[in-house]
């Protein structure tokens, strides 16, 4: 009896293992929980992109929830999410650009000729507050409350169907 | 050109391919159950066949690539009117439709081996190893077919030219190393066949063992060379001068190895003594389904990779379903059918026997090891735990302990005697060496790098555990009447086998021993006429200057080399490419290669005033590690090269006329 | 005194066994023997050595979040460049390696790790590769003792008729 029970062993192994690869097959390699889930928004003191003299800090995102957009001009994608963003900014809700990596004309450059829906652009060149954000690679965009506490991440572009089904709903939750 | 049929011819051929392994599938099993000579007699000329019409698809796929036929998909997208002809020629295996075919064909050609050598075989016995041989078929042929046809056109608006070939892959390595690495993890079905044939047969005494065992060694070989091969080109293709990553892709081909290597014992022992026949069996089968397990893991995009091939998951989902299917019915059939009866041959605890066992259940713990390592981030995320990564330091923390502890068994099972092994004569035989081994490793990190190293003094202390036991046996063993010569003239190929397989381990660990302590790394600015001393070398740049390739545009820079204050000097070529089909960097290494050192120069970036940020490194004993592995090989195939696998003798059946040829074992 | 012998062999080769293993368990544990990689195309200057063997270190341990495999010492992207940048500036600041690897952590998340924490999620992974080596033990230790008696001299009616057939067969041939 113990060695019938022995011999089935393998086979047991063999389904759990199998199991997990099959769940494997569905799960997104390459969507991951930002580590800053939770909690607060980086302390940071940068000039914003249209004002030089003008510097922002963290305070900056509290008092109002924000979606915070990192973009830049060398980056394709965030061209095509641009109407998705001038979309959420139509429906009211409050954005705050960083714009990762760029020189000053390359970022107004992108503004100009794909729209602006942010209130304020962060200018981050050397990639510092991008950097404390965990960021690698844009398009990212933070979800931040009322209290400066980041609640949402999207990693990669802002599809049409996300907005609605994801990004809007999250604004409200954490209104 | 793409008016010729070719693909077409192709195509057609592998549909034809996958009716005869059907047929090969099904019939003999039919027969063989039944008892239908009529329908096992399918099984050879069907084996024949599928090699046949695979071998005519495979030659039409490399047709396509060599006539630059850019209206097959799979040309159009990996390969490119300036790639040099041999390049076309392995580019057929350099991506994922491509290796699949050549999977199959290796499948069909190791199919067609056995069906040809293996007359002496009853005939129920071969039908079901050729019926199991064409199941496996069916299913990579039905994959190929389904999901991953290479013979797909871009018609009618064809590329001018093609996408290229990834220069990573424009080199050697791509020629050797996958096809070694698929003849061994193919290679593996034919061992995994027999212990399914056994199985259904209810035949399951030592004899399939016997029959299975050269072709399970040639295939390990193979394996051994293909991960050896992978390694060595990684060493100087990626850049870094490392030769092991722990990357889910090196794991996937190292699992079948390790399993597989307790496999070439475990059927050594239960040939010799007819003992662990149920363990064996399931040995076969987890072998080849780790070889299995690594073709999904490195296709289906599960696991992330620099090595992975561009991954699709509803392939991984058919692969997945293959896997489950082959692996599952082959574990339920071990579970009813494993002999209920084992022999229970005696043997004391530090017989033969013994530490055979041993080295087979800690061969098994570092396979669940890796494997666990492999998959561990993939099953936290299904649960739903997070994304982690586990890593080199992760393997090395485990691996390298286990493979001590391995090793001490290693250098007494040669000594040992099957069935009973008196401790002090164990001892006798062990007690000198170990000293030896002892002081020698103590003694020569403080001759060669001036100061004591642990780590260096442990893994020449387990290298030389290996051998000495081992040479003084030798010692013994050739002591002869007629001279020692004579003496040695007696020891079976078998015998040298062992001894040249377990050299090539400690020469493997010595390697890795050697080259993890010892190397010399330099990151130097240079510029021409500056110069670089690294472990007694010195490194001087004479020129920078750019030529053009076949394919790329690169800037390179002669480098000359002089040892000591030697007259002698060499010249060595790094080179910063560009691949000019898909604008892709690349950096070539120039390496110095030595028996004792390597010299390893690459080019990192071009830095300001004409200079460049070079990288320099030293590398002592780095080649002993793939040498090991050549000789651990050679080793597999030289025991089984054995007279006795040879011989041939008739038996006969209740009515005396001969019925099937046996070989047996003289021993 | 036989028994005494056995006795103290057993002991001592029991004792060895342990003592190696548990000292090259030491000595492995956040051991990396693959040779390491150099870091990527900077060049960078160390005040001694063992701070270089740091950064090497580090930069071989943590991994590159963006890219297919690959520690950030290995990876070209930028990155992979930046989080080396700041490991080189940390040391340079006299941090030590886990106050690094927390930094980055804090970030970017256990992902960055190539050397998992041990905590609850990954006991298993740390903990079945030990708890094999035990279950081997005992395992080997039942089979052992299990045959050390057994003789090879019984065969089963099956094995005896094919014994007897082929000595039939040796006397008429």
């Amino acid at each position: 009896m113990t060695r019938r029970l022995l011999l089935l062993l393998p086979l047991v192994g063999f389904l759990v293992l199998g199991i997990f690869l099959y769940l494997g097959l569905s799960i997104n390699r390459f969507e991951r929980d930002s580590a800053l889930m939770a909690r607060e928004f980086p302390t940071f003191e940068l000039a914003t992109l249209e004002d030089p003299e003008r510097v922002v800090d963290e305070s900056l995102l509290e008092g109002e929830v924000t979606l915070v957009n990192v973009w830049g001009e060398w980056c394709p994608t965030c061209k095509q999410e641009m109407p998705q963003l001038l979309d959420l900014a139509e429906r009211g809700v409050r954005l705050v650009g960083v714009d990762y990596k760029d020189t000053r004309d390359k970022g107004r450059d992108f503004l100009g000729t794909y729209g602006n829906p942010f209130e304020v652009n962060i200018f981050d060149p050397e990639g510092t507050l991008g950097f404390d954000l965990g960021v690698y690679g844009a398009p990212e965009t933070f979800l931040v409350d009322r209290d400066g506490i980041i609640r949402y991440h999207h990693t990669g572009y802002i599809r049409p169907v996300d907005v609605r089904e994801t990004i809007l709903p999250e604004v409200e939750k954490w209104r | 050109m793409q008016t010729l049929l070719i693909p077409e011819i192709g195509h057609f051929a592998l549909i034809i391919a996958l009716l005869m392994a059907l047929v090969q599938g099904v019939m003999p099993l039919a027969g063989a159950a039944t008892r239908r000579p009529l329908w096992m007699a399918y099984a050879r000329p069907m084996a024949t066949g599928q090699f046949l019409f695979l071998a005519i698809a495979y030659l039409c796929l490399t047709a396509s690539y060599l006539l630059d036929d850019f209206s097959v998909a799979n040309v159009a997208n990996n390969s490119n009117s300036l790639l040099p002809w041999y390049y076309k020629a392995s580019a057929v295996w350099g991506n994922h439709e491509g290796s699949v075919l050549l999977w199959s064909l290796i499948l069909a050609g190791w199919t067609f081996a056995v069906s040809h050598f293996s007359r002496e075989l009853p005939r129920d016995m071969l039908a079901r190893v050729l019926g199991v041989m064409g199941l496996v078929s069916v299913g990579f042929l039905a994959f190929v077919l389904i999901t991953s046809n290479p013979f797909t056109r871009l018609l009618p608006n064809l590329p001018d030219d093609g996408a290229d070939l990834n220069p990573l892959l424009q080199d050697f390595g791509l020629i050797v190393h996958p096809p070694m690495l698929y003849m061994g993890y193919v290679g593996f079905s034919v061992v995994f066949a027999f212990a399914i044939a056994a199985l259904l047969g209810g035949r399951l005494d030592a004899a399939w063992t016997r029959w299975a065992r050269p072709w399970t060694n040639i295939a390990w070989a193979f394996l051994t060379v293909g991960i050896a091969l992978g390694s060595w080109w990684a060493y100087y293709e990626l850049g870094w001068g490392g030769w092991w990553f722990w990357d889910p892709v090196e794991n996937a081909s190292l699992l079948p190895w390790l399993a597989g290597t307790a496999l070439i014992h475990s059927l050594a022992v239960t040939e010799k003594r007819g003992s662990f026949k149920s363990w064996t069996v399931l040995l076969a089968i987890m072998t080849f389904s780790l070889s299995l397990l690594g073709t999904f893991l490195v296709r289906s995009g599960v696991l992330t990779s620099v090595h992975a091939f561009a991954n699709d998951p509803s392939r991984g989902l058919f692969i997945l379903a293959l896997l489950g299917i082959t692996v599952g019915l082959s574990l339920v059939l071990f579970a009813l059918r494993a002999p209920r009866v084992s022999h229970q041959v005696g043997f004391n605890w530090l017989s033969r026997d013994a530490l055979l066992l041993i080295n087979n259940i800690l061969l098994v713990i570092i396979t669940v090891t890796v494997l666990l390592g492999t998959v561990y981030p993939l099953l936290l995320d299904a649960l739903n735990l997070g994304k982690i990564s586990v890593g080199p330091p992760y393997f090395n923390a485990l691996f390298v302990p286990l493979t001590v502890l391995l090793c001490l068994f290693m250098g007494l099972g040669p000594l040992s005697r099957w069935k009973r092994m008196d401790g002090r004569d164990l001892f006798k035989r062990s007690w000198l060496s170990g000293l030896v081994a002892l002081l020698i490793g103590m003694a020569a990190p403080l001759a060669y790098g001036g100061e004591w190293n642990l780590k260096v003094t442990l893994g020449l202390v387990v290298a030389l555990w290996i051998v000495l036991p081992m040479a003084r046996d030798l010692w013994a063993k050739t002591r002869h009447s007629a001279g020692r010569l004579a003496g040695v003239k007696r020891l079976s190929l078998a015998y040298w086998g062992m001894v040249l397989g377990h050299l090539g381990v400690a020469v493997t660990i010595i390697g890795v021993t050697v080259v993890s302590n010892y190397v010399i790394e330099r990151n130097v600015r240079m510029g021409v006429g500056d110069s670089v001393q690294v472990a007694g070398y010195t490194f001087t740049m004479t020129e920078l200057a750019s030529r053009r390739g076949p394919n790329y545009l690169a800037d390179t820079a002669l480098i000359e080399v002089r040892r000591g204050d030697s007259r002698r000097e060499f010249v060595m070529e790094p080179e910063k490419r560009l691949y000019l089909a898909r604008g892709m960097p690349m950096t070539q290494v120039a390496l110095s290669p030595g028996l004792f050192r390597d010299l390893y120069v690459a080019m990192g970036e071009e830095l300001e005033g004409d200079s460049w940020a070079m990288r320099l490194q030293y590398k002592p004993f780095v080649r002993w590690l793939w040498l090991g592995a050549l000789l651990m090989a050679a080793g597999g195939i030289m025991a089984v090269a054995d007279k006795r696998y040879r011989r041939t003798v008739t038996v006969r059946g209740p009515e005396g006329a001969p019925t099937a040829r046996a070989r047996e074992a003289t021993a | 005194m036989a028994l005494t012998r056995r006795l103290m062999l057993s002991l001592s080769f029991k004792l060895s066994l342990g003592f190696v293993l548990s000292l090259s368990f030491m000595l492995c544990m956040g051991l990396l023997l693959p040779t390491l990689s150099l870091a990527a195309s900077e060049i960078r200057e160390f005040s001694d050595p063992v701070t270089e063997q740091r950064y090497r270190d580090l930069t071989a341990t943590l991994r590159c979040p963006k890219c297919e495999n690959q520690a950030i010492g290995d990876s070209e992207s930028p990155i992979a460049g930046d989080m080396r940048e700041r490991v080189y500036a940390q040391l340079q600041d006299g941090r030590s390696d886990k106050e690094i690897i927390d930094f980055m952590v804090e970030r970017f998340g256990d992902y960055v790790l190539y050397n998992p924490r041990l905590e609850g999620r990954t006991l298993l992974l740390w903990g079945l590769p030990a708890a094999l080596v035990l279950i081997g033990l005992l395992v080997v230790t039942l089979i052992v003792r299990a045959r050390r008696h057994a003789s090879a001299r019984d065969l089963s009616a099956e094995e005896r008729a094919r014994l007897d057939a082929l000595i039939n067969r040796e006397r008429t041939e």
